[in-house]
This record gives structure tokens, C-alpha cells and sequence, in this order.
């Protein structure tokens, strides 16, 4: 017997939505970069004209993470509650039809699938592994609860974002630099033209403005690849065993009003259902129903022969299981791992203590705290950071703050009127701050941090050689870096006339522009630390900027 | 007893082994290294553009004062002679004004884009088959291009605006005093005429910058260094660049904090433009907006020793003009 027609209607639609959400997310991504155009004018802002962070705004897991450590909804995240909505009518989904990362697992797990027939079958039932993800939602709402958005690592679309937007896009534009640079270095001019153009035309719809660079990208590469190739080993190992934001929705589908009944008198164990099932939640004849588990991508329908399953609206609940069945104590005890993750980390010495002096985060942070009640690490603000500025930090701010957003200004400094990163970031981290602020026009500018010399590396100080790249380079006006005329006789005997460069810590916005361009190439003579950052009240150098007045 | 393999499976297997170690020995010799650190060789011939038209029966330099810079460009190129003189029909030109910062035009670190879009109409007008308009920025590309008003601009008026991009760098050897082997942007490069389109400024360690130092624009590469040996460096990239035109901006002058410069109050509005086939020249007089003399400019001495052109304004023929 065939399937009903909008069953097989359905199934295609599914496939379409899959393919077009997946197409739109990689655009999106492809585009949190500013490219400039020739229609903006001098005065207009620069601003992205696309909401590149539209994904990341209807993520439940994100707003529902970001509401209990900060217990606001943050601006976009109000969208979330779309997908709440859609969960409360038709169940996961998300997970079945929008989830780019699960559209990639679905891809990987079907193209020439490793298992066939009876180990498929097996493969797809439920297993007892699959209530780990709900675990670790409990233990990442607990840390959320403590004041800390560390679940963002396990968040799929912070994963996608971070490890496509970080590393794969990258090196997609490395391989493609290399392979045409071989082309250019032929010498042969016809040859060299076609390569350009080919580059150029690539630049337009694939590859980005110039190559960014990642610290430590390849951590993030490494597990990204591991994830995707489980699908080999477990058909949507991911889904099924680690996302949180699959368990949330999961544990909401329970009042779903669609869902499946199914006839077990009519089935013959045929377990064609099975063999397509992409949640693993035992769409079989003779079980319960997993719905928490299922996806909705109505394959198991689609391939019934018997007229066992049926999805409706208003289903009767005799044959499912709307609930994972967890261990109550389990619960309790992750819980409680979960909260303790906080004190854990932060009696280490991040934090309080220690604070590390290269934590320089992005304009706009707010106050550390509260930056790790808001940070997932979703990875926006450093795709779109023009100078390739920010980077996803290591261990720089103690494990709690693994793969958060840092300015490492020898790879790139912050452009003084860019405000690029504030308006990605979809949980306020990162606030929304204009040019007039960022850059203080009529208040006092935001100061990343305070810029010092080394002056035994600095060739005018330690070498009596003429230089001041970073005064050249400072942006501030006046300029935070002044020079100190002085002549000095060299070795040979020469008079030299110089200019010794100095911070005046009070000018200083921590942009990190003279560490950047200072031409001792492998430490430089200039460096940026994160005292003086404006977010902090605390990290002060200067007691006229010293005040008890605020909470603290 | 066992069995044998056939006498034509033994050949085959032998003449299989033979070739493996045949090509073995062939990769082993000739892809031998052995070893030391040589260094690489300099190679390339010396290279110098020169885009250079014939001086003779026309001006060499003409100063506009008190006009829109519209007017400004549009009666110094008339008083040298009109741009027919410089662009000939089916020209491929270029156009190298100052986009090194993410300024906006006020503040007077970039090129006027005014300036910059007149420069490209009259090129048009000329006959030029194709005008590009480029730089390689200090500050990112895209966000100078954009905030100058420069991408806007010319593009309104026809031209191809190119922002830099890595593989347009080409190691080339320039053979100057400090710069010898350069990745050099070649976009600015490949023309048939090249307009040189900086504007004044002040720069706390050169002084005074404008034509000659507009030239860095044209490198890749660690540009940082080059400060070590500023003016040697500026004489080696404007021996280099030989341009058919030069314009110098002066409409805003920045006169201190430069090159960036930041705030209004860093400019002084001047409202004066300067063209000039000579590029020493345009530089031994546009020094004097800033309160400099050619005397305070090592570079120009340089550049005046290697014959690239004069700060002797009395052996020009010049003339000033009053636009308003």
C-alpha cells in the first residue's frame, strides 16, 4: 500500500525546507562580513544589511540559557519564542526540517550509509545513551542558573557558526588561495588573468575578502569532524545523544499537538520504519512511541507498507511515551554538577584573582561577570570582525571562558569606528553601541585596554633607530602615543636625531593598532593588557579613574 | 613437487620490480637536495615606471586657490593644459589617491572625493577607455574605500573602483638604496597613464607628506620598516613611480595629528589644489601649506640629487591661479 499523498508531499517539503535552511544559514554566515559598497555614502554607518544572526535569535536553547543567568530576554531572542511555538504544535521540528547542523548530520548519515538493512534497523532503535543530551541540558540550565552561558559550546548552531565560520570557511579561501597563487606564480600571463578572475569571481559568491586566521582553530576543527563522522558509526549520534537544544524541544514536544498513533495490530515487523527513522524513537509496531525523540520527518510513514503509522493532530497517547523517563536522582545529581561548575571554576585563578592580562575582549563587553551570563560562544562577533581581531579564546580565561570572544591585536586591531561585533552578537554580551560612543564623542571613549612599551625591544629607545609606526598608526586625537625629541649619538658617532614614543594611559583606548604594525615582527615592542578596560571598575591603573561609587 | 609460476608472469614481476626501482633512483637524483642554506638569488632586472608625458609649450605646475574643489581640479588641469594633454583616446588609466584610513572626508586623512571624481570625469572626457581608481590602504580596505567617499564617488562617475587584494602583490625589484626586492600592488601599475592623487598632510616623522609618500601605496608586504629610513625610502618608491600627473589635495589640509588624524579641530580648510608634473615640486610647495620648508624635508634633496625632479620653484614654469 502506498503512503498517503501528503505524506509523500510532506516528505519532499521537508527535504526543501532541510536544503533551503541549510543554503540560508551558510549565506548568512558567508555574509557576517563587511564587504562595502560603492552605494553607501562617507556619513552612513556601516552596518550589515543582512540579520546574519537571525539562526542564533530563534535558538530556545540560547534564550532560555541567556534568560536564567541574566533573567532577560535579550532584544532578537524574543524571536526564540517562534520556535517554541512551533515545537508546542508539531514537536521537534526544528530538529527535522530547520537545524543546519542537523540537516548536516541527516546528509552524512544517508549518503552511501555505512550500515544496511538488519544493522540499520538496529542502529535506529531507542537507546538508553540517548538521555545523556537531557543531562547535559540540566547541567548547562543549572550553570545558566549560576550566572554562567557555558552550554553555547554544545549549542548546534553556535557549533555550526563556530566551526564553519572559524575554520572550514577559512580554509576553504586557504586552499583556494594556494591553488590559484600556483597558477599566478606561472608567470604566464593569460594563465596569471584567468586565475585572477576566477578569484575575483569566487571572492563574490564564496570566498571572503582576504584569509582570517583562527588562534587555536584547529581544536575547534578536530571536534567539529569527530561530531560529523559519529554519523557514520551512530546515524545522528549528535542529535541524538548530545544536543541540548534537541533535548529542550524534546522535553517540550511532550505537549505537542501533533504527533503519531500507531495500529500494532496491523504490523507486520516488517521494520522498513526503522531503517529510515532519523530520531531513534521507536516509530515500530509493538512500543511506545518515543515522541520526544522523534524529528517528525515523517519517513517512517512514508515507508510503512501497512498503514501502521499515522501522524494527526490530536493523536491518541495509548501508544507513546511523551516522557525520556530520567533517573530523578540523576537529574538531582547533574544538577548539582551543573552548579557547581561555577565555584569550581571560578576559585581557580581567572577570575578573581590573576585575571589574565591578554583577556582583552571586544568593545562594548560587558563587565566580565556578566559577559559569561551572556557569552555562548557563538563565534558572530569574530567571523565579522573586519581586522580579524577577535578570536575564540583557549584557556586564557580558565576553562569557563573556553572559546570566548578575544582581541589578540598582533593579528589584528580594533578599527576605532567599527562597531561590527555589538551588532551581531545575538545575547548582549556584546552590547549595541554606535561609532558616537565607541569612538566618545561628547563621553568618554570605550578603552579595550592600555598599550605599553617595551623599551628594550623599541628601536628608538634600545637601538637609536628612527621608527614610530604606532604613532603613526594611533587613532586618537590627540594621539594616546606622543614622542620625546631626543638627539643621541650612535656608535659610529653619528648624531641621530629621534622621537621615543610614550603612552599617556589617559588618551590610550587599548585598540591595539601600534601592536599591530610595530616592525618588531615576533614580539612586539608595544603590547596591549586589558588594564584600563572601560567594563571594568576594577582593572584600573589610574586613581583619578578609581571609584567605589557603583556596585561592585 | 611445487608449483612454478609460468616463465611470462616472472618476466612481468621482474620487469615490475626493475621499474620501481628504476623510478625510485630517477626521483632520488634529481630531486636531490643537498642541502646548506643558500639564500635567493636577486634575479628580476631593475624596474622603474615611468608614466611621463612631454613637458614641452605647457606648465609644469599651476597652484588653484579659494574655489570648490570642483572648480578647483577642473581649472588647474585647464590651466596645464587640459587633461587631453596628459590622457590620450583608448588610455587605460589609473588613479592613486590617498585611501589609507577609515576617515570620512572632513576629517581630511583621504583624498577628497570630490577631487578624486572629477579627476575620473576628466579622463572620461579625455578618452580614456577605462579609469581605475585604487590604494592600498593602511586601515582595512573596505572600510577606508567606503567611509573616504571615495568608492561612491568615482564609481558614480564611471570608474573602476578596485579594492587591494593579496594576489595583486607582485615581488618586483625596484633596486632603490633601501628597497630593493617589493611586493608591488600591480593594479596601480598595469596602465597607460597613472595619476598620482594624494593629499597634504602633516606626518609627525617626515614632516610633511603628500605626493612623493603617496607612493607607499603602492607596496605590500612590511611597509612598517620603512620608516627606519623614511626619506631614503620615499626618494627609493618616487624614483620608482615616475607619474603623468600629479594632483595634490589641499582643499582640507590636516596640519597636525597626521596622518590620521580624527578630529575636525586637527584641519584647517585651505580650499587649494596643486598639479604638478613634477611630484618634487608639488611636495617643495605644498610643504609651505603646512608652515614646512623644503629645507625641513630630506626627501626632497634626495629626490632633487637623483634628478627625479626640483624644489627650485623658479626653473618651473608656474602659475597661480584664482579659482573663485
Amino acid at each position: 500500500m502506498k503512503p498517503r499523498p501528503v505524506i509523500r508531499t510532506l516528505v519532499w517539503l521537508r527535504r526543501l525546507v532541510q536544503g533551503t535552511c541549510l543554503v540560508l544559514f551558510l549565506f548568512l554566515l558567508y555574509r557576517t562580513e563587511f564587504r562595502g559598497t560603492f552605494g553607501a555614502g562617507a556619513n552612513e554607518p556601516v552596518r550589515l544589511p543582512y540579520p546574519v544572526e537571525a539562526f542564533l535569535q530563534a535558538d530556545p536553547f540560547v534564550a532560555v540559557m541567556t534568560f536564567l543567568s541574566t533573567h532577560t530576554i535579550y532584544r532578537g531572542l524574543a524571536w526564540s519564542i517562534a520556535i517554541l511555538a512551533l515545537t508546542l504544535v508539531f514537536g521537534r521540528v526544528f530538529c527535522g526540517w530547520i537545524c543546519p547542523f542537523g540537516t548536516l548530520h541527516h546528509v552524512t548519515a544517508w549518503i552511501r550509509p555505512k550500515s544496511k538493512g538488519l544493522q540499520r534497523v538496529k542502529a535506529n532503535l531507542t537507546k538508553g545513551w540517548q538521555r545523556l543530551k537531557y543531562y547535559l541540558l540540566v547541567v548547562f540550565l543549572a550553570a545558566a542558573v549560576t550566572g554562567s552561558a557555558i552550554g553555547g559550546i554544545f549549542d548546534p548552531i553556535c557549533v555550526m557558526v563556530r566551526a564553519v565560520g572559524l575554520t572550514v570557511m577559512p580554509a576553504v579561501n586557504y586552499v583556494a588561495d594556494r591553488a590559484l597563487g600556483r597558477i599566478d606564480a606561472s608567470n604566464v600571463r593569460t594563465l596569471q588573468q584567468a586565475a585572477d578572475g576566477v578569484h575575483g569571481a569566487l571572492q563574490e559568491v564564496l570566498l571572503p575578502y582576504r584569509q582570517y586566521n583562527f588562534h587555536e582553530g584547529w581544536l575547534i576543527a578536530v571536534l567539529f569532524v569527530a561530531i560529523v563522522l559519529m554519523n557514520r558509526v551512530i546515524p545522528r549520534f549528535w542529535c541524538r545523544a548530545l544536543c541540548p537544544l534537541g533535548a529542550l524541544l524534546g522535553w517540550l514536544s511532550r505537549f505537542a499537538l501533533f504527533g503519531m498513533e500507531k495500529d500494532h495490530s496491523k504490523c507486520t515487523d516488517c521494520n522498513l520504519c526503522l531503517v529510515h527513522c532519523q530520531g531513534a524513537d521507536s516509530p515500530q509496531g509493538g512500543v511506545k512511541w518515543r515522541q520526544d525523540e522523534c524529528h517528525v520527518c515523517f519517513n517512517c510513514e512514508a515507508a510503512c507498507p501497512e498503514k501502521v503509522i499515522e501522524f494527526r493532530f490530536f493523536p491518541s497517547r495509548k501508544s507513546q511515551l511523551d516522557s525520556a523517563e530520567l533517573d530523578r536522582r540523576k537529574v538531582l545529581a547533574t544538577a548539582a554538577a551543573g552548579a557547581a561548575l561555577l565555584p569550581v571554576t571560578r576559585v581557580a585563578d581567572s577570575l578573581d584573582v590573576n585575571y589574565h592580562d591578554r583577556l582583552i575582549r571586544p568593545p562594548g563587553a560587558v563587565e566580565e561577570r556578566s559577559f559569561l551570563e551572556r557569552c555562548i560562544r557563538c563565534a558572530e562577533c569574530m567571523k565579522v570582525c573586519p581586522t580579524n581581531a577577535l578570536h575564540p579564546a583557549l584557556f586564557e580565561g580558565g576553562i569557563e571562558a573556553l572559546w570566548t570572544p578575544i582581541l589578540i591585536p598582533r593579528i589584528g586591531y580594533c578599527e576605532p569606528s567599527c562597531v561590527l561585533c555589538g551588532q551581531v552578537c545575538p545575547t548582549g554580551a556584546i552590547q549595541k553601541i554606535d561609532e558616537r560612543q565607541k569612538l566618545g564623542i561628547g563621553q568618554p571613549p570605550i578603552r579595550l585596554g592600555t598599550a605599553f612599551y617595551d623599551q628594550g625591544r623599541c628601536l628608538p629607545w634600545a637601538m637609536d633607530i628612527p621608527c614610530i609606526v604606532c604613532e603613526e598608526f594611533c587613532p586618537t586625537s590627540p594621539k594616546a602615543i606622543w614622542v620625546e625629541p631626543v638627539d643621541r649619538t650612535n656608535r659610529e658617532g653619528q648624531r641621530v636625531h629621534l622621537q621615543r614614543p610614550r603612552v599617556d594611559p589617559d588618551l590610550c583606548i587599548g585598540c591595539g593598532a601600534c601592536e599591530k604594525v610595530c616592525p618588531v615582527q615576533d614580539r612586539p615592542a608595544v603590547y596591549v593588557t586589558t588594564v584600563g578596560e572601560t567594563r571594568s571598575k576594577t582593572n584600573v591603573i589610574l586613581l583619578e579613574n578609581t571609584s567605589y561609587t557603583s556596585a561592585e | 613437487m611445487s608449483e612454478g609460476i609460468s616463465r611470462r608472469e616472472a618476466i612481468v614481476r621482474t620487469a615490475k620490480a626493475a621499474g620501481g626501482l628504476l623510478a625510485a633512483s630517477a626521483v632520488g637524483t634529481l630531486a636531490f637536495d643537498r642541502g646548506g642554506l643558500d639564500v635567493e638569488r636577486r634575479t628580476g632586472k631593475r624596474v622603474v615606471r615611468d608614466f611621463g608625458v612631454p613637458r614641452e609649450g605647457n606648465l609644469d605646475l599651476v597652484v588653484a586657490r579659494h574655489g570648490e574643489p570642483e572648480a578647483l581640479v577642473r581649472k588647474a588641469i585647464e590651466a596645464m593644459g587640459g587633461m587631453r594633454r596628459f590622457v590620450s583616446r583608448g588610455d587605460k588609466v589609473v588613479i592613486k589617491p590617498n585611501i589609507g584610513w577609515d576617515r570620512i572626508p572632513l576629517q581630511a586623512a583621504n583624498t577628497n572625493p570630490v577631487v578624486v571624481a572629477t579627476l575620473v570625469e576628466l579622463c572620461f572626457d579625455a578618452g580614456a577607455a577605462r579609469v581605475t581608481v585604487t590604494d592600498a590602504s593602511c586601515n582595512d580596505p573596505r572600510r577606508c574605500f567606503q567611509r573616504s567617499g571615495i568608492w561612491r564617488a568615482a564609481h558614480a562617475r564611471g570608474a573602476t573602483v578596485v579594492l587591494p587584494v593579496e594576489r595583486a602583490f607582485r615581488k618586483m625589484r625596484l633596486g632603490g638604496e633601501v628597497l630593493d626586492e617589493w611586493p608591488v600592488y600591480t593594479t596601480l601599475i598595469e596602465a597607460d597613464k597613472v595619476i598620482n592623487a594624494p593629499i597634504a598632510k602633516h606626518h609627525n616623522l617626515a614632516g610633511y607628506t603628500a605626493a612623493m609618500k603617496n607612493w607607499y601605496g603602492c607596496l605590500g608586504g612590511r611597509r612598517n620598516r620603512l620608516h627606519q629610513s623614511i626619506d631614503v625610502s620615499v626618494a627609493d618608491l618616487a624614483t620608482f613611480m615616475r607619474p603623468t600627473l600629479t594632483v595634490v589635495d589641499a582643499v582640507r589640509v590636516l596640519v597636525r595629528n597626521g596622518p590620521q588624524g580624527g578630529s575636525l579641530d586637527d584641519t584647517r580648510r585651505m580650499d587649494t589644489l596643486i598639479a604638478s608634473v613634477d611630484q618634487v615640486a608639488a611636495d617643495a610647495l605644498g610643504c609651505t601649506l603646512i608652515g614646512r620648508t623644503k629645507d625641513d624635508l630630506p626627501y626632497l634633496r634626495l629626490a632633487e640629487g637623483r634628478g627625479i625632479g626640483t624644489t627650485d620653484l623658479t626653473r618651473l614654469r608656474m602659475r597661480e591661479i584664482e579659482v573663485a
